[in-house]
């Protein structure tokens, strides 16, 4: 916040080496590794929420309704600030350079034309289906990943996913154990402070000990002298979490599953097109998506970043250069392990008898189904734990096949 | 009366702000008669309305920061004519306000600037009208009502980030909108809420212009569904409330119109709300199987009249008020009671804060849920009887927490559950909270006496003891405010 003062804070983090309970949860920390093969994969789950408007992020530049959909705020093949050519028919927003590398380097998918079971326009709801894997919204308090990690097979390791920022999106909350961690700028209590307090809780308060003890130890492991967080806006936030996540999870010993959220894409008014209020958000989604391959360095080969959103946005612009709540969207696969360079779509079109309700791009591609090919072929996760457990009700959708390199 | 410790919490906590530190004896009062003591919150006049000096009208706010911002370009345009070399920063994308255009603060990143720059007006605003808040919350008696205004400005929440006009107005909008009615009528409060200048500038609907609108004609703008949308889903019906997209569109056109006089006050003194006819989609309108027929203003007015005495409406904001206040998974006899109150008072809302009072289940529900990171600044706060003269560090903390001052994550406001606030990070960053504010304790202060100001005689054996053992007077205070007692209520 622009009207916070600002104080100056010691720079000393907390010192490693917690004792006692903390230690005990120091055990949680994954060691996802030692896969046979060699492979050890690593999933980051970016939910962007407030519903990201697919058309005006990869545009069907080849379909003929498009320009005249999108109107004002539509990208176009030439010109300044041209959206840049992804396989001739589809173009992306030119404030993702980084995302269009990551194309050329066959390092990222796009799938189109996609969108959870939710048919409904509510936010909420949306988002609630979309992180609890459930066929709708209101069915249960936790989420698929965190599912996911549980249906892990055993054995040595031990798993826990990364919640990245100040709580814990539903995506990753469930009976698997899950840290967190936010770039935040107060100095750290005194551990033996930390120490006396678990005690209590656990004397007292189970619950809280189990997150407070999860919450001490990721803190020091993310945090550099170079992290500290600098400006408040949401565009810098994006991309200071992403490094601060990436780099607890390169570590050996680091978590291996990551979610984080990031808000503010509902553009119901002055969208803008090639720039404007959305490209400055594309901007620190891409830049995110920079510091996870930059941070996790020789990981970002066996690395996978699935970006996915609520719902999509109305086909055509409303009477405020916006757009409104709608159906059918985006999701984005990056990552070094990720079979890129591919826009995958069975498109509808945009002609007026195409769109869902006369308004929305129609949905062909059931989100899950991209889901459940990432966790089958990425993590290993049998398709019946899929299809019962991860994503109940799903089994009509099976795992897309050939996403992972 | 026989003493009741545990009431006394249940009191000060679940339905108020906390025991306040020094000589305000308010555990024991509590105590003695602990529904008394809250429900003796709802007899006092005016108890809700805070007016103080300075504290300005949405109205004056607007004409101040348009002056402002007239101050900045004229300065700006000056200093671009001596150095005109200057590069010029890309501007922001316009958002239009009323009928006028004005540049929307962005949250695009911005170069800090080389020197400090005084806040500006917007700024200065923001910092008052929360310090006012805050200073109410920490010094009233119980907090009862300071806890409904919060929870009802978060239930028709604004959100801060959208712009200058939301940050300017965030507190304005509380004291005009929300405060009078948290015990009134809901229908009134809904009307006061969807009619402020800040509403609609935050769900954009001073941009929604009717289609076949004298305006809508001649210009190539029209619909924008975004408030019809959130009136239904998150402030009345609730999802699955019984309405359907039709319904959604057909609100918005109702709606078209309602706007607010932008600098130029072509169509009414700047800031005020005005409904602009000429923007206004004509003709009658289906709504949730019923017409209403094109009256101007007044077609909204009764539509939203009849969306706040819905069933469905009675059962959402009975709902969120239990869960609120009493628990994540509310006792159904205390919702069933809540919603049937609602119902028959027609919205009476102090009916049912009375209501709530007097149920059993809201006094024995478990001491389960968490504190916002709010009400643990307000009661950290409360019980070192610091009235703040800077609402600075209240601002860093609720950021670092996770719950900026009026600036939620979305329309749907700021999560209400334990599940998003007892999570590691959270508790993690309470701690570091709770640490920082110990450092600063006052020599004067014997924190060991304080466990006995926050929670009597029902003190846990092993807070107590953690208390007793603790090896400084920093390390007592920061215990004490992360113990049980303080933090769950």
């Amino acid at each position: 916040m622009d009207c916070c003062e600002s104080r100056s804070l010691s720079p000393t983090r907390r010192s490693l080496l917690l004792s006692g309970a903390a230690f005990a949860a120091w055990a949680y920390l994954p060691k996802f590794a030692q896969a046979a093969g060699g492979r050890d994969p690593r999933l980051i789950v970016v939910i962007l929420r407030g519903a990201l408007d697919g058309l005006a992020t990869v545009a069907p530049l080849g379909d003929p309704d498009y320009a005249g959909l999108h109107g004002s705020i539509a990208l176009s093949k030439d010109g300044p600030n041209a959206a840049q050519p992804l396989d001739g028919f589809f173009g992306l927003h030119p404030a993702m350079p980084e995302f269009a590398r990551m194309y050329r380097d066959n390092q990222a998918t796009i799938v189109h034309a996609v969108a959870t079971s939710y048919r409904e326009r509510s936010h909420f709801d949306g988002q609630d289906v979309l992180e609890s894997g459930y066929a709708g919204p209101g069915r249960v308090q936790s989420g698929w990943l965190n599912r996911a990690i549980e249906a892990l097979p055993r054995g040595e390791r031990v798993t826990s996913g990364l919640a990245v920022g100040p709580t814990t999106p539903l995506v990753l909350r469930g009976a698997a154990p899950t840290v967190g961690w936010a770039p935040v700028n107060l100095p750290n209590a005194a551990d033996d402070t930390a120490m006396r307090l678990l005690q209590l809780y656990q004397d007292r308060d189970p619950a809280l000990a189990t997150a407070l003890s999860q919450g001490l130890k990721l803190d020091k492991l993310a945090v550099g002298d170079d992290m500290k967080p600098k400006g408040g806006d949401a565009v810098t936030a994006m991309k200071q979490v992403a490094r601060g996540a990436a780099k607890l999870m390169a570590a050996d010993d680091g978590p291996r599953i990551a979610a984080l959220a990031f808000d503010g894409w509902d553009t119901h008014a002055q969208e803008g097109g090639p720039v404007g209020r959305l490209a400055q958000l594309l901007g620190g989604l891409d830049s995110a998506l920079a510091e996870f391959r930059n941070g996790l360095g020789p990981h970002w080969r066996d690395t996978v970043v699935v970006v996915a959103t609520e719902f999509g946005r109305t086909a055509k612009i409303n009477g405020t250069a916006g757009t409104d709540h709608g159906t059918g969207t985006i999701a984005l696969l990056a990552g070094g392990a990720v079979k890129g360079g591919r826009v995958l779509a069975d498109w509808p079109g945009l002609a007026n008898g195409k769109l869902y309700e006369g308004r929305d791009l129609k949905p062909t591609t059931d989100l899950r189904a991209v889901l459940k090919g990432v966790l089958h072929d990425h993590l290993g996760i049998s398709e019946r734990a899929l299809a019962e457990q991860v994503f109940p009700d799903s089994a009509l959708f099976k795992p897309a096949k050939g996403l992972i390199a | 009366m026989a003493r009741d410790p545990q009431g006394a919490l249940i009191a000060l906590n679940r339905f108020g702000f906390g025991a306040r530190g020094g000589a305000s004896g308010d555990i024991v009062n509590a105590a003695s008669d602990p529904r008394g003591y809250v429900k003796a919150e709802l007899a006092r006049p005016q108890a809700a309305i805070l007016e103080l000096p300075g504290l300005r009208t949405t109205q004056d706010l607007a004409q101040a920061m348009f002056a402002d911002r007239l101050e900045v370009k004229t300065a700006r345009d000056a200093a671009a004519k001596a150095a005109p070399v200057e590069a010029e920063k890309k501007p922001d994308p316009p958002a239009v306000m009323g009928n006028t255009t004005m540049t929307v603060q962005s949250d695009a990143p911005k170069s800090p600037p080389p020197v400090a720059l005084p806040p500006n007006v917007v700024q200065r605003t923001f910092r008052a009208e929360a310090l006012a808040r805050i200073q109410r919350a920490t010094i009233v008696e119980g907090g009862f009502i300071e806890r409904l205004v919060v929870f009802w400005s978060n239930h028709f929440c604004i959100s801060a980030s959208k712009g200058d006009p939301a940050r300017m107005w965030a507190g304005s909008f509380e004291r005009e909108a929300i405060r009078p009615h948290v015990l009134g009528r809901f229908a009134d409060m809904v009307r006061a809420v969807e009619q402020h200048p800040a509403m609609l500038f935050f769900l954009d609907n001073q941009q929604s212009i009717g289609p076949e609108s004298r305006a809508g004609k001649n210009q190539k703008r029209g619909l924008n569904e975004n408030l019809a949308r959130e009136i239904m889903e998150l402030h009345t019906l609730g999802v699955g409330g019984g309405y359907t997209q039709a319904d959604v569109t057909s609100l918005a056109r109702i709606i078209t119109g309602w706007t607010f006089a932008g600098r130029d006050g072509k169509i009414g003194p700047p800031g005020s709300f005005v409904f602009n006819a000429n923007a206004h989609e004509p003709g009658p309108q289906q709504l949730l199987g019923q017409v209403y027929e094109d009256s101007g203003v007044t077609q909204g007015e009764v539509a939203l009249a009849d969306i706040a005495r819905h069933p469905s409406t009675a059962k959402f904001i009975a709902l969120k008020l239990a869960q609120h206040f009493v628990a994540d998974a509310p006792p159904p006899a205390l919702l069933a009671r809540l919603e049937g109150v609602f119902r028959k008072t027609d919205g009476d809302l102090k009916a049912v804060a009375l209501a709530l009072l007097e149920s059993n289940e809201a006094w024995q529900a478990p001491v389960a849920k968490m504190r916002t990171p709010y009400e643990y600044l307000i009661a950290t706060g409360r019980l070192l009887a610091r009235i703040p003269e800077d609402p600075g560090r209240y601002f860093a903390g609720l950021q670092a927490l996770g719950q900026p001052l009026w600036t939620p994550p979305g329309p749907n406001g700021f999560p209400d559950s334990n599940a998003a606030w007892a999570v590691p990070e959270g508790m993690k960053l309470r701690l570091d909270l709770a640490a920082q504010v110990s450092a600063r304790i006052p020599d004067s202060l014997d924190p060991r006496e304080l466990l006995d100001v926050v929670a009597g005689e029902a003190a846990s054996a092993e807070t107590r003891q953690t208390i007793a053992r603790a090896e400084t007077r920093q390390q007592v205070l920061a215990l004490l405010l992360m113990s049980p007692e303080f933090q769950r209520r």
